[in-house]
């Protein structure tokens, strides 16, 4: 039944697929593929490759990591902002007012550059075991990417925190619920499913701010096609072939939050 | 630190504001005529619009604007050279202003495509029975309904315009962001010019969230206003 049911659907999307007009665009397309392929140069794809597949593997290892700390900074200051006191919601408002009011890249050049030549002028921080990391490039990276997240992702959970309707949170303390109980049990999984949908855009949004780490000499996907343009004086063939890496990941990348999303019922009270 | 280094940043907010105001004219243009080819267009254009705003939307701004910068240069100066005249050295504010123009138009073109999917269906109708043509209609009826449903995502888009321009300094257009580090190479004192910087974005955000808040209320004149219909 279902395996039935299933073949009619990929009939009616291939049947949407398969107009006119869309035969031909897919042939001109794919042309237009076929000459890239064969009359522009790729013959430094051998050599680079395998720093390109480093590259990618770095951009979304960072992607990652500052995706999930940054919706972990986003929770407390969603909440500080939804439900806090002043001298709670003050500060995180000034946060969030700030990451999202001024450019990423100035906000990364500021860590890097700004923060990165006053450190070494304490000696306290230079003796201590974290300067091996302050003198690479990549904790700043970390940092900037994962406030930018936060600070876009807590303005939309202070949305979904004050959009849990009220009743939800009477009946759980009317069940005599403590109140971390009530935070874990209700009202973060409610403010979740609702955040749920903007995470798609907001991950997305993020990896496109990765390549702005090749300007402070993490060296991503985009830094090693800026390296093979400059070694091999080619302007188009590298940032083509990255425009389409980037655009695979994010087709991934929504496709994988679709699945998550459809795993999820819906079930906003 | 040198007194003319000031001079030298609002010099370069000045080059930033302009290129953000011109990325956005230019990216409501295209946005307009976008937003009326996806919705009223024939079958080909539909799909070629809906490739152009994808494709903008799933590539990093940065990868764009280097893509963009050097085969706009590249196509004009083929032009000119095959219709007989020598290369010119394209503007860095003509080239900033098309690229970031050209991306903006993109999203504004499903900013504007909603908002007029938003407009009671009645009220067109009621247009076409007057016999209006496309043209007035479009400027009678069509564009002044959809401006409510519009303004608070085309007022994202002009912030993230004015953030987007930081982007150019990686071409090497003297905006804000690239004249605070040359600032703040020459001087050494990091710190005080990226937060000072940082200031000067922030003023044109919170600025222009005053303004908007006024253009908002202005385009909701007449209409019940939402607090009161909670």
């Amino acid at each position: 039944m279902s395996a039935e049911a299933t073949a009619i659907n990929m009939a009616a999307r291939a049947s949407i697929w398969l107009k006119p007009h869309r035969i031909v665009l897919i042939l001109i397309a794919f042309a237009l593929v076929l000459c890239a392929a064969l009359f522009m140069r790729w013959d430094w794809l051998p050599q680079y490759w395998e720093m390109g597949l480093m590259g990618i593997w770095r951009a979304l290892w960072i992607l990652a990591v500052t995706s999930a700390l940054g919706f972990a900074l986003a929770v407390p200051l969603g909440l500080a902002q939804a439900g806090g006191p002043i001298w709670f919601s003050a500060p995180a408002k000034v946060f969030c007012t700030i990451i999202r009011g001024t450019p990423l890249l100035l906000q990364l050049w500021l860590l890097y550059y700004g923060l990165g030549s006053i450190f070494p002028q304490y000696p306290w921080i230079r003796e201590s075991w974290l300067w091996p990391y302050l003198r690479q490039a990549w904790p700043y990276a970390v940092v900037a990417l994962t406030f930018s997240f936060a600070g876009y992702e807590g303005e939309v959970m202070r949305g979904a925190f004050a959009g849990v309707p009220h009743g939800q949170l009477e009946a759980a303390r009317a069940f005599g619920m403590s109140r971390w109980k009530i935070f874990r049990r209700i009202w973060l999984p409610q403010a979740f499913y609702r955040a749920l949908p903007t995470l798609t855009g907001e991950t997305v949004l993020q990896l496109k701010s990765t390549p702005l780490v090749a300007t402070i000499s993490v060296i991503d996907i985009f830094a090693v096609s800026s390296k093979v343009r400059q070694d091999t004086y080619l302007t188009y063939e590298p940032l083509l072939l990255l425009a389409l890496i980037y655009m695979t990941i994010t087709g991934i990348l929504v496709f994988a939050f679709s699945r998550i999303e459809a795993r999820i019922p819906v079930k906003i009270g | 630190m040198a007194p003319g280094w000031g001079g030298t940043l609002l010099v370069g907010l000045l080059h930033s504001l302009e290129i953000a105001i011109g990325a956005t004219c230019l990216g409501l243009l295209i946005g307009t005529a976008g937003a009326f080819g996806k919705l009223y267009g024939g079958p080909v254009t539909r799909d070629l619009l809906a490739v152009y705003t994808t494709v903008v939307r799933a590539v990093p701004e940065l990868v764009l604007i280097l893509l963009l910068y050097y085969a706009g240069t590249d196509l004009i100066n083929q032009v000119l050279a095959a219709m007989g005249y020598s290369r010119v050295d394209i503007s860095g504010l003509a080239a900033g202003i098309f690229v970031l123009g050209f991306v903006q138009g993109a999203y504004s073109t499903e900013v504007i495509r909603g908002a007029i999917l938003a407009i009671p269906q009645g009220q067109i109708e009621a247009a076409r029975a007057y016999g209006m043509p496309p043209g007035l209609m479009l400027r009678r009826i069509t564009l002044p309904a959809m401006l409510p449903f519009a303004i608070p995502g085309l007022a994202n888009l002009w912030l993230i315009a004015t953030k987007d321009t930081a982007l150019l300094a990686v071409v090497g257009f003297f905006e804000l962001t690239l004249a605070t580090r040359q600032a703040a190479g020459v001087t050494k004192a990091y710190l005080l010019f990226y937060v000072a910087a940082g200031v000067l974005y922030l003023a044109v955000t919170l600025f222009s969230n005053l303004i908007i808040g006024r253009v908002e209320a202005w385009s909701r004149r007449g209409m019940p206003s939402v607090k009161e219909a909670r």
